[in-house]
C-alpha cells in the first residue's frame, strides 16, 4: 500500500467580478455560477512509497505549499483525491497555537493538544520534549520572553515528540543554529531510519540530495518533472536560469545519469577533456596526481564577456570544488564571433577515490543565472582511483601526517 | 457524518477544555488579585442592578411589593441575555479571529463553536451561581422552580449556537454580516422585555414582542426568579423549533463552507 497517493489532485480558488456577486450566486436559486475559477494547481498525480523521502521542489508560487496543505488536510482540493496512511505530521509553520503569556511547558500541551496528543501522552513524552529542546529553566517562563531560536526548539520538539508515519517539513527547518539544525535533521534522518516516509520542501540543493530518494518538480500549478533528486535538481536550476528565452533539454547517458544542457547559445563547448600528468586523454585519475581539464569553446555571436566555469561533484551531485575565470580575474572582454578559445585548469587531483563528475558553464557573470550561454552538467565522468597512498575515506585528500609519542609504560604485571 | 464529527471533536477533547482553561486564565493573568476578578465583576454587576435600582431609584415591579423584585427582575433578564449575546457575538466572528490556526493547522474547525459555548457557559455559571447565593441571602429563593433554568438553558444555547454557526460562517465570506450583529443585537436587547416589564407595552408593539423569540425565554427566566413560577411550556414552542432549524441549518452550511472557508481567510 502506498503511503501517500496524490490521483490527479487540482486546487482552485474562486473568484468573483464583485462582492455582490458571491450573494447573488448564494441566494438565487438555480442560477448559473458567477464564479471564475483560478486554478493554482492542476492535475498533479505521484505516489510515495511507505519510508520513501520524497523532495518537492518549484519557484515562490509553483503550488508547493498548496499541495502541502491539502497533503495534511487544512483544505480541500477542487479534484481528484489524496490517500494517505498514517498519522502525518507536519513541520509547516512551527510554534502555531504558542500563546505568549503562557509558559513553554503549558504551551507544549496546548500545541500538543491541537496536534491530536492526549493529556497523558504528552505528559509521558514531556521529559523526552524538555531534553530534546535543551532550553533548560525557560521551560517555564513565558513564551514571550524566548529568543526565536528556542520558541523553535521548542516547537520542533513538540512536533516531532512522537514519530509520525509520514512527516512534512518546508524550508521552515532551516531556522535555529547550527547546533540545533544539525539535531533535528538526525532525529529526521532517525524517523526515517524507522519507517517514516518523508515529504520535504526545499530550495536547498544539499537538504534534497541529503535526504531525498526522489523529487517533482512543481512548475507553473503542474507537475513538470519526477525523477532522482540530482536530475530533478539540475532541470531546477537550468530552468531558473532560462527563464523563458532559451531552451533546456536533458539527456539520458549511458550510466544511466541524466545531463542536462541549457543556455542562451552565443558560446558553446567544443570540446572537454581530462588529461594526465603525461598529456593524455583519460577517464581515471589516480589520487594526488596533476591534471588538467581542457575545454574548448567556439564563440557564435560576439558577447561582450566570458566567463568559463567548472565544478567536480561526487556521484551525491554535491560539490566537491568549483571555480570560474571571473573569480581568477581572467574573464575575457569583448569576445567576437568566430573566435575559439582553449582553456586550461591545471590541478592537482587531491580527492579521494570514486565516481565525479564535472559540469561546466559559460556566462557573462560570476553566477550563470544571470546570463547563461551554456550550462552543461555531466560534461565529464572520470574515477578517481588511489594506488601509492594509504586508503583514506573521503574526498579529500588532505595526506595527514602522523606522528605518534607513547609517553608511558604500561606497569608490568 | 455527525457522528465522525462528534468523534473528532472527542479526540480533540483535550485541546477543547485546554482552550477554554486557557482562556479563561489569560484574562487574569499577570493581575495581582487574578482569579477573584472573576468574581468580582459579576458580583458588582449583581449588586449594581439590585441595590441602587431598587434600594437608591426605589424602582418598582407594578404589582409586586417587595423593593428587590425589579433588581432581581433586571438580573434575570440580564444574565440570561448576556449568556445569550457573548455565545452569538463570539462565534460571529470565532472563524476570522482563528484564521491563522485553521489556515494553517489541520484539527476539527467545528471546535472552535464548541469552545466559544462553553467560555460562555463557564462565565454564566460563575455569575449565576452569585445570583442564586444573592437570593438565598436576601430569601427571594424561587424553590423548586429553579429547576426549570435547565430546560430553558439548552433550548438558549442550542439556538445561540445554531444562529452563532450561521453568523459565524458567513461573515467570513460577507464581512458585513460582523458589522450587522452588533446593531441588530442592540435592537433585540430594547426589543426584549428584560429592562421594563412586557406590561407597560403599548397595545401596538405586542406582536412584535410575541415574534421574538428570546421574549419568551426571558420572560421564563423572570417568572421562575420574580415570582417562583414555572414557566408556561407552551409558550417556549417556537423557540425550540427555531433552536432545532438553526441548528440543523448551521451545521448544514459549515459542513458544506467549511473547504471554502479555509480558501476565503
Amino acid at each position: 500500500m502506498d503511503s501517500i497517493q496524490v490521483v490527479q489532485v487540482g486546487k482552485a480558488y474562486k473568484q468573483y467580478p464583485t462582492r455582490w456577486s458571491r450573494l447573488a450566486e448564494w441566494l438565487i436559486p438555480f442560477s448559473a455560477p458567477r464564479h471564475q475559477l483560478k486554478w493554482v494547481l492542476q492535475d498533479v498525480s505521484f505516489t510515495v512509497n511507505p519510508g520513501e523521502a520524497l523532495g518537492i521542489i518549484g519557484i515562490n508560487g509553483a503550488g508547493k505549499s498548496t499541495l502541502l496543505k491539502m497533503i495534511t488536510g487544512t483544505t480541500q482540493p477542487n479534484a481528484g483525491q489524496i490517500h494517505i496512511q498514517g498519522r502525518v505530521a507536519a513541520l509547516l509553520e512551527l510554534g502555531m497555537g504558542f500563546h505568549p503569556d503562557f509558559s513553554g511547558r503549558q504551551n507544549v500541551f496546548m500545541a500538543g493538544q491541537l496536534l491530536g496528543l492526549n493529556m497523558e501522552d504528552l505528559q509521558a513524552l514531556m521529559p523526552d520534549i524538555e531534553a530534546f529542546a535543551e532550553i533548560g529553566d525557560y521551560m517555564d517562563h513565558p513564551v514571550r520572553t524566548y529568543s526565536s531560536g528556542m520558541q523553535m526548539r521548542l516547537a520542533f520538539s513538540v512536533a516531532t515528540a512522537r514519530r509520525p508515519d509520514v512527516l512534512i517539513v518546508d524550508e521552515a527547518l532551516s531556522v535555529g543554529d547550527a547546533y540545533f539544525q544539525h539535531k533535528s535533521f538526525a532525529r529526521i534522518r532517525e524517523f526515517r531510519k524507522a519507517g517514516t516516509t518523508l515529504l520535504i520542501v526545499s530550495h536547498d540543493r544539499q537538504a534534497i540530495q541529503n535526504l531525498c530518494d526522489r523529487a517533482i518538480l512543481l512548475a507553473q500549478g503542474r507537475l513538470a518533472l519526477e525523477g532522482a533528486p540530482e536530475e530533478v535538481m539540475d532541470f531546477y536550476s537550468a530552468m531558473i536560469a532560462e527563464k523563458e528565452q532559451q531552451t533546456v533539454r536533458q539527456e539520458r547517458l549511458d550510466n544511466g545519469k541524466v545531463r542536462t544542457i541549457s543556455g542562451s547559445g552565443e558560446a558553446g563547448f567544443t570540446d572537454i577533456a581530462l588529461l594526465n600528468a603525461q598529456g593524455q586523454r583519460v577517464e581515471v585519475l589516480e589520487v594526488g596526481s596533476q591534471a588538467v581539464l581542457e575545454v574548448t569553446v567556439d564563440v557564435k555571436q560576439a558577447v561582450p564577456r566570458l566567463v568559463l566555469g567548472f565544478m567536480i561533484k561526487d556521484r551525491m551531485g554535491q560539490a566537491i570544488y568549483g571555480i570560474n575565470t571571473h573569480r581568477l580575474d581572467r574573464a575575457l572582454e569583448d569576445v567576437s564571433a568566430g573566435e575559439r578559445i582553449v582553456y586550461r585548469f591545471a590541478f592537482p587531483a587531491n580527492i579521494g577515490k570514486g565516481n565525479y563528475s564535472i559540469a561546466l558553464s559559460l556566462s557573462r557573470f560570476d553566477s550563470h543565472l544571470d546570463t547563461n550561454y551554456e550550462w552543461r552538467d555531466f560534461a565529464l565522468v572520470f574515477h578517481m582511483i588511489n594506488i601509492n597512498k594509504p586508503d583514506f575515506v573521503g574526498c579529500n585528500a588532505l595526506d595527514a601526517d602522523l606522528s605518534i609519542e607513547r609517553l608511558r609504560q604500561a606497569a608490568s604485571v | 457524518m455527525a457522528i465522525g464529527m462528534a468523534r473528532a471533536v472527542w479526540n480533540y477533547r483535550g485541546f477543547v477544555l485546554g482552550s477554554v482553561q486557557r482562556e479563561f486564565q489569560t484574562r487574569y493573568r499577570n493581575s495581582l488579585l487574578g482569579a477573584a476578578w472573576t468574581i468580582l465583576n459579576p458580583l458588582s454587576m449583581i449588586i449594581v442592578y439590585t441595590v441602587i435600582f431598587s434600594q437608591l431609584m426605589k424602582a418598582r415591579l407594578p404589582g409586586v411589593d417587595s423593593s428587590l423584585a425589579y433588581g432581581i427582575y433586571l438580573c434575570a433578564g440580564i444574565l440570561a441575555w448576556g449568556f445569550f449575546s457573548e455565545v452569538i457575538g463570539r462565534s460571529q466572528s470565532v472563524f476570522l479571529e482563528h484564521a491563522n490556526l485553521i489556515k494553517k493547522l489541520s484539527f476539527p474547525r467545528i471546535c472552535l463553536p464548541l469552545i466559544v459555548v462553553l467560555n460562555a457557559s463557564v462565565n454564566f455559571a460563575i455569575i449565576f451561581l452569585l445570583f442564586l447565593g444573592f437570593l438565598v441571602v436576601t430569601q427571594n429563593f424561587p424553590g423548586w422552580a429553579v429547576l426549570a433554568v435547565i430546560p430553558l438553558l439548552i433550548i438558549q444555547v442550542a439556538f445561540a449556537i445554531g444562529l452563532g454557526i450561521i453568523l459565524g460562517v458567513l461573515n467570513v465570506f460577507f464581512r458585513d454580516v460582523g458589522q450587522l450583529v452588533g446593531i441588530v443585537l442592540q435592537f433585540w436587547f430594547w426589543l426584549t422585555p428584560i429592562v421594563y416589564p412586557a406590561s407597560i407595552l403599548p397595545d401596538g408593539i405586542r406582536p412584535l414582542i410575541e415574534a421574538n423569540p428570546m421574549a419568551a425565554l426571558i420572560a421564563a427566566y423572570q417568572g421562575i426568579f420574580v415570582y417562583g413560577l414555572w414557566p408556561d411550556w407552551l409558550s417556549l414552542g417556537p423557540v425550540t423549533v427555531l433552536a432545532m432549524m438553526f441548528c440543523l441549518l448551521g451545521m448544514r452550511l459549515f459542513r458544506k463552507r467549511s473547504g471554502e472557508m479555509v480558501d476565503e481567510l
